[in-house]
């Protein structure tokens, strides 16, 4: 890809890398030593990685690496057995799905979950829902206040789905959109939280190769203009390649490499864990 | 794609506009004196089993949670109201004032017990939750059969072990259930509460916090990931349905002389789902026509006698069926279309 510019990672002390520019800044996520058992099964062990307030990050691994359980242990679907998680320097330890993400992690789902019943724009105002302005009692008599909350909410929505392409959609049931679009809708109901960091759950599956080029621009627009961290788990290795700038490969719910999308490229554990040790020398072969 | 029916406030209209048409026909005919007695008696039981579908509606089709128990909820309105009545009466003389204020304690009596129930309640999900709530109506219903409240110098005493400490000037004598102090349920009060409770439960869905209650129901879990307390939203919605269902248990107290708690169980729960279910999950309109019907249908089948609960059971597999059937609902399509297009004429050739 050409339009990305090239990012140097620099490494900090504690085994980690972020981008050059982010350097001085506190890191957004700082997750430690992060580790979850179920019952005897070690699903992640000792995961340790550091995300800049403005990185575009990857978490990438074979199937059944534990790339979504780490997306789960970070907004606290699961509690973990080991380890902590830093957000913006909170320690999220013992908290709700949903402060964490008024704290500041949005995140998309690999199964989209979107609200079906509700209209597109209906969507969007649910991830505004914290920073709508406007007590129960309001809403009940349906005060002016009331009235004013929702033309501000109506035209933040607007605006956000507007960003994503989708402002024409906005009166359309969620659940009739087709399936580009609904993982769109997602990616905007998230960035309605406002986060300072957005996880993104395979983003382009099931997207033909022009929505997946759309979907690029659209995650690099994201992080240029809302000045937020990504991080996303993916399988299509074109746009990881392409948009990421750290990337962190998984294997067995353990990272085994860290580096730039060209150290990852290269490194025979990272081709191992993908096609195995016969496919990485036939890989050696012919490279 | 599908729209999104965008149109739901002018639906909103066409249902309050329904109801207003609806009281004044049947204002009209009562003072005409076309009406039966066996029909205006049921015009009170009416009003408030709409109130009871309206409110169950917002736990059952707009929160999406199975609640079993909402009689419980009519049942603590009623006995509270009946106490309000017996102790206000000396202060308040205006009637209708006398009731407003009787459903407001009796709403707020149910309410908090809404509330109470509701912390254990709602960290359950579907048919736990229904087994749970079920559970709950049965417990106030018990818990109210032992109680009893006297009047006495103008000073309310309450009892839980039976009548001995008591002097006998009850007002809700345990088994024996409450004796009315006046029958001031009118239709017009009736009328009044439908229109309030359906306001309320409008002006909820429309708000953000409908939009929460909504999304909690299609998607829990992505609920959760854009920073939405479940259980306070639950709360909120399944408070309001138990207050609203209160306040129609004052209204259904004051329509008759003596009321006993076990009117109130597990029956009247489920006849109420049905209403919901009927009328369509989340469907305010369906709510009220379905409660109406279904509350005149077993008094109209009087005639019938022994056959009647048979033809009611008839009927209500009938109409699920049919509200079911595609072809159906194609034909009312096509009726409302013919509708409109008669209408939209009209106003052309004006």
């Amino acid at each position: 890809m050409s339009h990305k510019p090239q990012t140097k990672m620099v490494p900090l002390p504690t085994d980690v890398i972020i981008p050059e520019r982010d350097i001085g800044k506190q890191p957004v996520l700082d997750i430690r030593n992060l580790g979850i058992d179920f019952g005897g099964l070690t699903a992640v062990d000792s995961f340790t990685l550091a995300i800049g307030p403005t990185e575009i990050a990857g978490l990438i691994g074979p199937n059944g690496a534990g790339k979504t359980t780490i997306f789960n242990l970070l907004t606290n679907v699961y509690q973990p057995t080991r380890g902590s998680i830093l957000l913006r320097g909170v320690d999220t330890k013992g908290m709700t799905t949903a402060q964490v993400n008024r704290l500041g992690i949005a995140r998309t789902f690999q199964n989209i979950r979107l609200f079906g019943g509700m209209s597109v724009i209906d969507n969007v105002k649910v991830g505004l829902h914290n920073s709508i302005k406007c007590s129960f009692a309001s809403s009940l008599l349906h005060t002016p206040g009331y009235y004013k909350a929702e033309k501000k909410a109506r035209e933040k929505c607007l605006e956000l789905l507007d960003f994503m392409g989708m402002a024409d959609m906005a009166q359309y049931r969620a659940d009739s959109l087709p399936y580009g679009a609904q993982r769109r809708l997602e990616i905007v109901r998230a960035l309605a939280t406002d986060p300072a960091i957005l996880l993104l759950d395979e983003p382009a599956a099931g997207m033909n190769p022009s929505e997946t080029a759309e979907l690029m621009e659209h995650i690099i627009r994201i992080r240029d203009t809302f000045q937020i961290a990504v991080m996303l788990i993916e399988h299509d290795m074109n746009l990881v390649m392409g948009v990421c700038e750290g990337i962190a490969v998984v294997n067995y719910g353990k990272i085994i490499a860290k580096g730039t999308p060209e150290q990852i490229c290269d490194n025979p554990v990272v081709i191992e864990a993908y096609l195995g040790k016969k496919g990485a020398a036939n890989h050696a072969a012919e490279g | 794609m599908r729209l999104w029916k965008s149109k739901t406030s002018r639906q909103n209209l066409i249902t309050l506009l329904m109801l207003v048409i609806a009281f004044a026909v049947i204002t009209v005919l009562k003072e005409g004196g076309v009406l039966k007695r066996s029909f205006t008696g049921q015009l009170i039981p009416i009003c408030v089993y709409i109130v009871m579908a309206l409110s169950l509606n917002l736990t059952v089709g707009i929160l999406g949670e199975l609640s079993l128990g909402h009689a419980g909820f009519m049942s603590v309105g009623a006995f509270t109201g009946v106490i309000a009545v017996a102790f206000f009466q000396q202060y308040i003389t205006s009637p209708i004032l006398l009731m407003i204020v009787a459903m407001l304690i009796g709403g707020i009596m149910a309410g908090i017990t809404g509330f109470l129930i509701g912390i254990p309640v709602l960290r359950l999900r579907g048919d736990y939750l229904a087994i749970v709530t079920l559970a709950f109506g049965e417990i106030i219903r018990n818990i109210l059969e032992c109680l009893y409240v006297e009047m006495d110098g103008g000073a309310l005493h309450f009892s839980m072990f039976g009548s001995a400490d008591l002097s006998g000037n009850f007002i809700i004598a345990g088994p024996q259930g409450a004796s009315v102090p006046a029958r001031l349920s009118t239709f017009g009060l009736g009328i009044g509460l439908v229109f309030f409770a359906l306001i309320v439960i409008m002006n909820i869905v429309h708000s953000k916090e409908g939009r929460a209650i909504k999304a909690i129901r299609d998607n829990p879990i992505a609920a959760e990931s854009v920073g939405l307390n479940l259980t306070t939203y639950k709360m909120k919605a399944f408070v309001t349905s138990a207050i609203l269902a209160g306040m129609a248990g004052v209204l259904f107290a004051m329509n008759y002389s003596t009321v006993e708690a076990k009117k109130f169980n597990f029956n009247t729960s489920i006849s109420v789902l049905v209403m919901v279910v009927l009328g369509g999950m989340g469907n305010l309109r369906g709510s009220i026509i379905a409660a109406a019907l279904l509350t005149v249908l077993p008094e109209l089948l009087r005639g019938f006698d022994d056959y009647r609960m048979l033809i009611y059971a008839v009927v209500l597999i009938l109409m699920m069926l049919l509200n079911a059937d595609a072809r159906f609902k194609q034909f009312k399509l096509t009726c409302s279309q013919k509708i409109h297009r008669v209408f939209s004429r009209k106003e052309a050739s004006k």
